[in-house]
């Protein structure tokens, strides 16, 4: 196949950011030569990104004090993007300094008027939606159908459906004079990394709260295009500052002395150490972590369905989902035909070139996440479990991992008790209903679980008893801001999204 | 001379059974023996609440209001002696007073938290989606050390009302009322281990219930200032919820039951 020409508009002089220029999608399997995929290349040509980004502090860029900068690479070519402030102790001091400034006005603003503003940032993500998407898919890997069709018609709603709540607080919470809470300062993964964002930015702005945020070190460079967009509104100087970092950078912005609440979503184990960090000390705190969701399959579901809701579930962003659908439950009669199905489908799967439009799997995040999956899968292998892999050509460079599938599986396994956040599905069976909600409550976590049944009854008498915070009946993956989302037990607490998640942002009479 | 008046044996509440601690030990307040409950105790307390979630939390709302309803009819049938209990005098009959208002009310909410806490949410897609309050499962509570009676019953009848069940440290200063509290729990049909009371020292079982590793949630309410932070670094370790001490005592509302509730959100597809 032709290599495909490839420019980042604004830089000609380097070919950074560059996609895959080998074809990378020999993924037809062999047994399936029907169809025969030309490259579908998304334009890049009219994104711009900088060499360098800086910090985003008090409604300007500024370089980090002590001048520190780190390259953010695209997983799919492992080539830099563009290089990122690391923001320092003192720059953090100083972001959240510009959101307690800040907090002072637009705390005070009317309800409408901070609408205003949420309303046009929803707005200008909406004029620049493509730009977004690419940049998302270049600098974290994800399908660009997925970028423009999952996380940024999200990220727009988001902003909109807050923008919506600015003056409305009081019909929120009647009768409990809401009031924001001050500077929040909110740390944020790589999976989603603007919709993450959004999710952060909106109810606290909508609130009357200000934010200092930081961005997932691998993954920055939307959250600078965001803050580009501030500026394009018109926002206030210091109600969004961003200060890019690693997780040194992300330990001390929740350990500032200055925050009124603390939000972050990412590991059940860096979720622990912020809440001991917090101990006693007042700050209120959400946390949204890890998941090892069970996703059950009853014998009268409508299989051909249900095979598509189990490989979103579970293939969607590469499996780098909190709520990822990573244990298969299959009722034991029909678990043959269904794996039968299943694994025909995953072999039908895309992997390759993010940005091409034909995609379904892109590139792994990182090369530390790519060594986490990898190390995960071979203890499911070592223990017993019998792996299957869709029969692809991966690129040779860049950071990537077949769908991959494990039958034979023990619920005392590895793989079926870690979150390994990548493409690997852990599979098991059961026999009754009863079976079905113990295996499915056999974890330490909770953020989600999904039912495939048509028999209306046993799905509400299902939903009623699996211990998660979502629950997918009949479909997987649907993520709203008005519908609240977040999780039991050791997937967090907290919840984002209706008015539960503006609760987290207000404090009440 | 008279006879001698037969004075009652302070006991646990654990397990819906009235009993010593099983580590003998007690700790005197005036010339009574007051008894202090070990981390043995907990676990025990802990291990009947959760074997009692799966029937209570199930129970229908209707049902649970009724239960915290008969509660308050059984404090009202001994109000002369939580009186008696609580020091006597009138403000002891103001206490009693309040902490029957706060049974009547929490037996009211029961059945109306899923429409006060709950949504359909309009979403942008063919779904019918839709948010639900749900209990957490097994609350531990440190009740306020006064008003030892309102103070326990009150976040106890929250916690219930959701459908939780409540491990609960009663005032350690003023642990009797909480533990005649047990009386008015076991006759007014809450069924047995959904709620546990134990006396004891809260330096030795607050951060106890931190490290816990089967409990849901803590109500922080009458937690001393001193050991907030051992409780809450511990309690990361399971992810446990910290129902903050509100700022202006305990006063009952709907947010102190949702407090100790888990939100659910339910979707699923619109088509024919």
């Amino acid at each position: 196949m032709p290599t495909r020409p490839q420019t980042i508009s604004a830089r000609p002089e380097r070919a950074a950011g560059q996609v895959p220029t080998a074809d990378p999608q020999g993924t037809a399997a062999p047994e399936s030569p029907g169809f025969v995929y030309a490259p579908a290349p998304e334009a890049t040509d009219h994104v711009r990104l900088r060499d360098r980004y800086a910090l985003f502090i008090g409604g300007r860029f500024e370089d980090p004090a002590d001048g520190r900068h780190r390259l953010t690479i695209n997983p799919a070519t492992e080539e830099p993007l563009a290089e990122v402030a690391e923001a320092g102790p003192a720059d953090i001091t100083r972001a959240v300094a510009a959101a307690q400034r800040a907090f002072l006005s637009w705390s005070r603003l009317a309800g409408a008027r901070r609408a205003r503003y949420l309303f046009r940032l929803a707005r200008l993500v909406q004029e620049r939606t493509r730009e977004l998407a690419v940049v998302e898919s270049l600098d974290g890997g994800k399908p660009i159908r997925e970028a423009r069709d999952v996380d940024l018609p999200l990220v727009a709603q988001h902003l909109f459906y807050h923008a919506g709540w600015a003056d409305k607080l009081e019909l929120a919470f009647p009768g409990a004079a809401p009031r924001p809470l001050g500077v929040c300062g909110q740390v944020i993964p790589w999976n989603f990394p603007l919709l993450m964002l959004a999710w952060k930015v909106a109810p606290a702005l909508a609130a009357g709260n200000t934010v200092v945020l930081k961005p997932a070190e691998t993954t920055p460079l939307t959250a600078m295009l965001f803050a580009e967009i501030c500026q394009q509104a018109g926002l206030p100087d210091g109600v969004v500052n961003l200060v890019t970092g690693g997780p040194e950078a992300g330990a001390r912005l929740v350990g500032e002395p200055g925050l009124a609440k603390v939000a972050f979503t990412g590991s059940t184990q860096v979720g622990q150490e912020i809440q001991r960090t917090l101990a006693g000390s007042g700050t209120r705190l959400t946390l949204e972590l890890g998941g090892k969701a069970a996703h059950v399959i009853f014998d009268d579901a409508p299989l051909d369905q249900a095979v598509e809701g189990v490989v979103d579930g579970i293939y969607f962003n590469q499996g780098h989902v909190c709520c990822a659908g990573s244990r298969l439950l299959v009722q034991e009669s029909i678990a043959e035909p269904f794996l039968a199905r299943l694994t025909e489908r995953i072999r039908r799967l895309r992997v390759g070139d993010p940005l091409d439009k034909n995609t379904d799997v892109g590139a792994i995040n990182s090369r530390a996440q790519l060594e986490r999956i990898t190390t995960l899968v071979a203890s499911g292998v070592e223990e017993g479990a019998q792996l299957f892999q869709a029969p692809c050509q991966l690129p040779t460079r860049g950071f990537w991992f077949p769908p991959s599938l494990f039958t034979e599986v023990a619920p005392s396994h590895r793989i079926a008790r870690e979150e390994i956040f990548g493409p690997v599905l852990a599979v098991l069976t059961f026999r009754t209903a009863q079976e079905a909600v113990e295996r499915a409550n056999n974890t330490r976590y909770g953020l989600s679980a999904g039912v495939w049944t048509t028999k209306g009854s046993r799905i509400l008498w299902m939903a009623d008893r699996m211990r998660a915070g979502v629950v997918w009946a009949n479909t997987y993956n649907r993520f709203d801001p008005a519908a609240a989302f977040g999780g039991f037990r050791e997937s967090g607490f907290g919840r984002e999204g209706g008015p539960a998640g503006l609760a987290a942002y207000v404090t009440l009479k | 001379m008279s006879a001698p008046s037969v004075a009652k044996t302070p006991k646990l509440y654990l397990g819906g059974a009235f009993v010593r601690s099983e580590s003998g030990r007690v700790y005197p307040l005036g010339l009574v023996n007051v008894p202090r409950a070990s981390r043995k105790d907990l676990r025990e307390a802990v291990r009947a609440a959760r074997a009692a979630v799966p029937g209570w939390s199930h129970r229908t709302a209707y049902t649970r209001g009724q239960v915290l309803y008969r509660v308050a009819e059984m404090l009202e049938g001994r109000r002369v002696e939580f009186i008696a209990a609580l020091g006597g005098g009138r403000a002891s009959g103001r206490e009693v007073d309040r902490t029957l208002d706060a049974l009547v009310y929490y037996a009211g909410l029961a059945d109306k938290l899923a429409q006060l806490g709950g949504s359909v949410n309009a979403v942008a897609g063919p779904y019918f989606t839709f948010t639900v309050p749900e209990p957490v499962g097994v609350v531990a509570l440190v009740a306020p050390e006064a008003p030892a009676l309102f103070g326990l019953l009150t976040h106890v009848a929250a916690a219930l009302s959701g459908g939780n069940a409540v491990v609960a440290l009663v005032s350690e200063r003023r642990p009797l009322p909480g533990l005649l509290a047990g009386e008015l729990l076991a006759t007014g049909d809450v069924p047995q281990g959904v709620v546990a009371l134990l006396s004891g020292l809260r330096t030795e079982l607050v951060p106890q219930i931190g490290s816990h590793r089967d409990i849901d949630a803590v109500d922080s309410a009458g937690c001393p200032p001193e050991l907030r932070r051992e409780l809450e670094r511990l309690a990361a370790d399971r992810v446990k919820r910290i129902v903050p001490a509100s700022a202006d005592g305990t006063s009952p509302g709907h947010r102190l039951a949702l407090a100790t509730c888990e939100l659910k959100t339910i979707w699923h597809p619109v088509g024919v």
